[in-house]
């Protein structure tokens, strides 16, 4: 009995330390997020911004240029990190995002099309760019649905494989469409596909909110069944989840998303793979607290590598997309190496 | 089978499954009564896994009927399904890292909504459930530390959490040591005698399935060709019609029924 309730107090401890590691997530996204418009190629004084002593200059410069990035980069990384979040429960595999699965380039290849024919795609209250890019995102996720149907007992890896030569494929006709444009449409999408988050507005952080907004609350509406998919679709049916309508669901959260963020932001990698692994390790695996946790750290990421693209060559900038891709992979390899022991999703475990 | 009024807790009737063209499940008929412990033999493809999963509806499709507590399948909701029936499936080595109570409790999802948390009564479920399966002492563990015995505990308490009346169990003791192998057997036999759950069992065990169960119901190549009571099974003729082969009987000592014993060696 003693080590019964010896048991239970030390799992009070490590569900005590897991909400602390939460509150901390929080706590330094928000430190981050709140420095972050005061840095760049010159660097803003907290204190005269409080006083009111800015000058003309420094106060466009926060206001208009700064602080609009900062949201919007904070949009942008919630809404891809939750994104993979979604996709690795779902296909139960790490490597297994928006990014790796060709969403990304599905979406990429919607802005591409649309720059060059500048086609009128009018829904009432959404840019037309964004809803090109949903229907990329959207046509890439019906293929790798479509190929996860073709076949009962379709691997991961088989579908992972599937997913880069999708990405090929759709780089391949985005460089397609970039090479017939003419060169201004050329060197927009060029510009574009490195992931920028410069020359931010406001309506560029309004063009996104409702995509991530909306994706993120399909993600909080489903944690439970995300809980139990994780363990697998045949014990998630059996526990009374609705596994197709399921899948249907957090597919089209991730086509809204990552639509929405490509769209504005370019295709920005790996961080959908690197943030919700790193969240696994600090909060553990019930979605409960892995979604804020995610939506938090998420956020928070972006901004820092959007504020360390701002200062490493500074005056000039790097593509916000370079700074992830060069964090994510080696991020990748060290995953794909197995490291990382909590989050073996890819090997067998012990039987 | 039953004499009172209640329908039985299974009916299958006439029931045909193909999957990719292939003719998985034919014809098959049989019913289970509330509280009886019925175990399915058969060699591997006879259909086994698939008719359970069929009765969970983790497959769908298929001909013929499935009733359960007296109603069509197809008129449940995964969810209300769920919480009539469980499912441990065979143990396919893959784990998660969730602990055994986040685990069981995870089984309470059909009696939850959208953005709830769980109250009182689903940790009251979950409790109960890992106390009837022995797995209270190790429900802050987590599943991948875990032997295979008390993985087997802790899913089955999953699916008790859920409020099955029913348990749908898919070899729980095949990877299992003689020791661990009893444990489980004893798990179910409690929870089927004092927690009043119906259990069906896929199992090769020949000789556990007519010793411990009510009925032994017997697929090949996706029919049942027997269904009857264990001592009824182990004849020569009975067992050769199933699994294709000539078994050494010897009589069992206590529970008093022919058994098989592993063929001798031939010189």
């Amino acid at each position: 009995m003693s080590a019964l309730s010896k048991g239970t107090s030390a799992a009070g401890a490590a569900r005590g330390r897991r909400a602390w590691r939460l509150v901390g997530i929080f706590a330094a996204v928000a430190v981050v997020t709140a420095a972050a418009p005061f840095v760049g190629a010159s660097f803003i004084s907290p204190w005269r911004l409080m006083t009111g002593a800015l000058g003309e200059m420094d106060s466009a410069i926060f206001w208009q240029i700064r602080l609009p990035r900062v949201l919007l980069s904070f949009l942008a990384g919630a809404g891809l990190a939750v994104s993979g979040m979604a996709f690795q429960a779902l296909f139960r595999n790490p490597l297994a995002t928006p990014f790796t699965l060709g969403v990304s380039s599905g979406a990429s290849l919607g802005v591409a099309v649309y720059t060059v024919l500048g086609m009128a795609l009018a829904v009432p209250g959404l840019p037309g760019v964004s809803v090109a890019a949903f229907c990329g995102a959207l046509l890439a996720i019906a293929i790798v649905y479509g190929l996860t149907r073709l076949k009962r007992g379709f691997s991961t890896a088989t579908m992972l494989l599937a997913g880069v030569a999708l990405s090929f494929f759709f780089s391949s006709l985005i460089l397609f469409v970039q090479y017939v444009a003419d060169l201004t449409h050329s060197f927009q999408i060029i510009r574009w596909l490195m992931g920028s988050l410069d020359a931010v507005r406001y309506g560029s952080v309004l063009d996104v909110l409702p995509f991530v907004l909306g994706g993120s609350v399909i993600a909080v509406y489903l944690v439970h069944e995300l809980n139990l998919l994780t363990t697998g679709e045949d014990i998630a049916a059996s526990r009374g989840v609705n596994v197709s309508r399921t899948k249907k669901t957090v597919f089209l959260a991730v086509s809204l998303m990552v639509g929405g963020v490509v769209a504005t932001c370019g295709p920005i990698g790996f961080v959908g793979m690197m943030v919700p692994h790193i969240c696994r390790l600090m909060v553990g695996w019930e979605h409960r607290r892995l979604v804020p946790a995610t939506l938090a750290f998420g956020g928070g990421f972006l901004v820092l590598c959007d504020a360390v693209s701002r200062v490493v060559i500074a005056p000039a900038e790097v593509p916000v997309g370079v700074v992830t891709a060069l964090l994510g992979g080696p991020f990748f390899l060290w995953l794909l190496l197995g490291g990382g022991s909590e989050g073996g999703l890819l090997r067998g475990g012990r039987s | 089978m039953t004499d009172n009024a209640r329908p039985p807790l299974v009916e299958v009737a006439g029931f045909c499954l193909s999957l990719g063209g292939k003719d998985i499940l034919r014809d098959v008929s049989f019913d289970v009564a509330e509280g009886e412990y019925v175990s399915i033999i058969g060699p591997n493809g006879a259909g086994k896994t698939t008719l359970l999963k069929s009765i969970i509806r983790i497959l769908g499709g298929g001909t013929g009927e499935i009733r359960v507590a007296g109603r069509a399948l197809g008129d449940y909701t995964q969810r209300e399904l769920a919480r009539l029936v469980g499912y441990v499936p065979q143990a396919d080595g893959r784990m998660f890292p969730f602990t055994v109570r986040e685990f069981v409790m995870m089984g309470r999802y059909p009696h939850l909504s959208p953005f709830s948390s769980t109250s009182p009564k689903d940790e009251a479920a979950a409790a109960r459930a890992m106390e009837m399966t022995g797995s209270a002492p190790f429900a802050n563990r987590h599943l991948d530390t875990l032997s295979g015995g008390e993985r087997q505990g802790a899913f089955v308490a999953a699916a008790l959490a859920q409020g099955a009346r029913l348990l749908l169990l898919d070899e729980p003791t095949t990877f299992l040591d003689p020791l661990h192998e009893a444990n489980i057997s004893r798990v179910l036999r409690r929870v089927n005698r004092e927690g009043g759950v119906t259990v069906v069992a896929v199992t090769h065990d020949v000789n556990a399935a007519a010793i411990r169960s009510d009925r032994v119901v017997a697929l090949v190549g996706g029919s049942v060709v027997f269904s009857g009571p264990g001592r009824d099974l182990m004849t020569d003729d009975v067992l050769e019609c199933v699994y294709g082969k000539r078994f050494v009987m010897v009589e069992h000592p206590t529970a008093r029924m022919p058994v098989t014993v592993t063929d001798g060696v031939e010189e």
